[in-house]
């Protein structure tokens, strides 16, 4: 089967323009035409995407799909070519990650980004340090960081002031997305929460993403394990060559067609 | 549904607690500990895992200290001598400090050495009269911008242009040398030692000039109080708000330590090292300038956001910059500040030796400097170091120094020891690193 002509939607599960939001609420976030090269290597073709508030989209696709430039498009570190991006329906410039966090969206990258040689609470204010009278404000930094970690159910950390060195992958997981959230944010990309992580942390993390789902806040989780994608998402969208290619509600798909879109491009069902 | 999952809750718990012993050997013993005796536990298994702390740096001044004393016969720990030593290791603990700003971004600065000696010329050159005759304070303000101004410039160069330090420092350690050799012109020396001219006796009397004795006494006793309330309303404080803090034993422990320590330096400076006709007795002015340059830049890398920063920098460049943290400030400022601390030194250099000459050996200093902050503990892959350790490192390669002199032992041995001393210091940084902390992979 040909690929679609960019710019063009292929017939996908609920594939005209945020259908699959409940009509009335807006989309916390909406990606309009977004083009963005490298070179000569055509990234991202014409993406369309929905993320609403209080749901996990999962967002699917192979090595190369375009997934983690999308994702450096919503947080500011690339500006896409053409396109608009949309934030509760008003288009906005997200020049970098500090405008992308004034927003309120939060970036959680495959490598979580935390430095190791720092503790939790450190780690967590990272960039955004609270000062009184120019010097470090530790002791409502630690607060606040010890309350957002039992918030989020993270309970098996020893001392908040650990160096990140110390913890597990499935702790600096959840520091890492504790981190993401403890800013008021109100969307949260996940960059493959679960890669390299064992039955028992995977199964937290993912309770984790709940819990942000829970709090209303929009979570877009990237992931190429697609039994994890079925266990939280509520919508799915796929990403092929650059070109979204499906995007509806999880219950619209199953395995066997996102395989299918990841791999081809489309699907026959 | 709620009972699997609380039975998963509860084997993700399990599990989780699995990891604690590697992370006793990780986590600093302050914060796990809540007693002295489970923090002397702690710390124990700490030292068996590798991350041995202070503990090697510490040892090896005993067993400098001890050898040097039984070879000497005596005349090392002898109270003219330690002051000596304090004072040599002065210029090497400064140093040390400078870079450290510098190894704790995985940087290096090779370049203070000569920016020690261009700053000793600068300011020894502006007191000169007939010449500028300027203040001896606008002299040493000047100095200390120059090299400010200096670091600064090779930081723009690393952080901007993504220059290597090692190059940029490396260039700029020859071009100082030329403008030192410049700025001193054909005598090739400059003197301060003048004892009429008020601005060249102040800037001789910083290290040369003592506290009176009853004074550096009083001075103690106002430290002392002033660290034991800040140590105690500050961890108590935490405690009570439920905060992490040390335990109260080792609170008090470190008060105890500090008082101590500092009776003993006073003890030793006041014992009259002079004659019975000229008493010469008295802490060195130097000692508690060095001390509140050590505390302002202890308060500036551990209490402001600038240095959160650069620990953050030295320990994952991406994590700081997704942070939106400016990785070029940072590293200008720090390479800036390390400028600053190498034309202290240099001030410190001046006054030392009455005067500065076209014979400093900046290329040997600044590697003593690298080696006082290696030896103290910092690391050179960045992210791991405090300022104070300088102080530790500073003092090993100056008793090692002083020690060797007073032995009449030629210049190459000093050279050969400190050398080994480094390069036992650098096997600590990387063998604690390899150790029993592996299991941690990410650490660099």
């Amino acid at each position: 089967m040909m690929s679609p002509a960019p710019g063009q939607e292929s017939p996908t599960p609920g594939s005209a323009a945020a259908s699959s939001v409940s009509p009335g609420t807006q989309p916390l976030l909406q990606l309009r035409g977004v083009d963005k090269h490298f070179g000569a290597v055509q990234a991202l073709y014409h993406v369309n995407l929905d993320l609403p508030a209080a749901q996990v989209t999962a967002l699917c696709g192979d090595n190369g799909a375009g997934k983690s430039v999308l994702t450096r498009c919503i947080a500011g570190i690339h500006q896409p070519d053409r396109g608009e991006i949309l934030w509760n329906g008003k288009p906005v410039h997200i020049r970098g990650p500090r405008d992308a966090a004034d927003l309120g969206i939060e970036v959680v990258y495959q490598d979580l980004a935390l430095a190791d040689n720092l503790d939790i609470v450190q780690n967590m204010f990272l960039g955004r340090e609270r000062v009184h009278r120019g010097l470090l404000n530790e002791d409502s930094m630690e607060r606040a960081a010890a309350e957002t970690l039992r918030n989020l159910k993270v309970t098996t950390v020893r001392s908040i002031r650990q160096p990140v060195a110390s913890l597990s992958g499935g702790q600096r997981q959840a520091v890492a997305v504790a981190k993401a959230v403890m800013w008021n944010s109100k969307l949260v990309l996940l960059d493959e929460p679960t890669a390299a992580l064992g039955v028992v942390q995977t199964r937290m993390v993912l309770d984790l993403v709940r819990t942000l789902r829970d709090h209303g806040l929009g979570v877009m989780v990237i992931s190429h394990n697609l039994n994890d994608v079925f266990q939280v998402a509520d919508r799915i969208a796929v990403l092929h060559l650059g070109r979204k290619v499906a995007e509806g509600p999880a219950t619209d798909f199953d395995l066997q067609s996102v395989v299918e879109y990841m791999t081809t491009g489309s699907s026959r069902r | 549904m709620a009972k699997v999952e609380d039975e998963v809750g509860q084997t993700a718990l399990d599990e989780e607690a699995e990891p604690t012993a590697a992370a006793e050997i990780a986590a600093p013993p302050e914060i796990l500990a809540e007693s002295l005796g489970q923090y002397i536990r702690a710390w124990g298994r700490r030292v068996a895992g590798g991350e041995s702390g202070a503990l090697p740096v510490v040892l090896a001044l005993v067993i400098i200290a001890v050898a040097f004393e039984v070879w000497t016969q005596g005349l090392f720990l002898s109270p003219q001598n330690l002051v000596n030593l304090f004072i040599e290791s002065m210029v090497f603990m400064t140093l040390g400090m400078a870079e450290i700003f510098v190894l704790l971004l995985g940087e290096i600065d090779l370049s203070a050495g000569y920016v020690l000696a261009v700053a000793a010329g600068i300011a020894g050159l502006l007191v000169q009269k007939p010449g500028p005759d300027w203040p001896w304070w606008l002299a040493i303000v000047t100095a200390l911008v120059c090299s400010g101004v200096t670091g600064a410039i090779w930081g723009l160069l690393v952080s901007k242009l993504h220059l290597p330090s090692f190059v940029v420092t490396l260039a700029g350690l020859l071009i100082m040398w030329g403008v030192m050799l410049v700025i001193l012109g054909n005598a090739g020396v400059v003197s301060i030692s003048s004892r009429i001219l008020v601005n060249q006796h102040v800037l001789y009397q910083i290290v040369n000039g003592n506290i009176p004795p009853v004074a550096g006494w009083v001075g103690l006793a106002v430290l002392s109080l002033l660290f034991a309330g800040l140590t105690i309303s500050r961890d108590f404080g935490r405690r009570r708000k439920g905060l992490v803090a040390p335990p109260p034993g080792l609170t008090l422990l470190k008060i105890a330590f500090f008082v101590a320590a500092g009776i003993a330096v006073v003890a030793v400076c006041n014992v009259n090292r002079g004659s019975s006709l000229v008493v010469l007795a008295g802490v060195p002015w130097v000692v508690p300038i060095v001390l509140v340059v050590l505390l302002l830049w202890i308060g500036l890398l551990q209490r402001t956001k600038f240095g959160r920063y650069v620990y953050a920098i030295g320990g994952n460049p991406d994590a700081a910059r997704r942070a939106g943290i400016s990785l070029a400030t940072v590293r200008t400022w720090a390479f800036a500040l390390a400028g600053v601390t190498a034309g202290f030194s240099g001030i410190l250099y001046l006054s030392w030796q009455g005067g500065t000459s076209t014979n400093v050996n900046g290329g040997q200093y600044v590697l003593y400097g690298v080696a006082a902050a290696v030896i103290g503990g910092t690391s050179l892959f960045g992210g791991r170091g405090k300022i104070a350790q300088a102080v530790l490192g500073g003092l090993v390669i100056g008793a090692i120094y002083n020690g060797l002199y007073l032995q009449g032992v030629q210049v190459q041995w000093q050279l050969i020891a400190t050398g080994l001393v480094l390069v036992g210091a650098v096997l600590v940084d990387t063998l604690s690193r390899r150790g029993t902390l592996s299991g941690s992979a990410t650490r660099i």
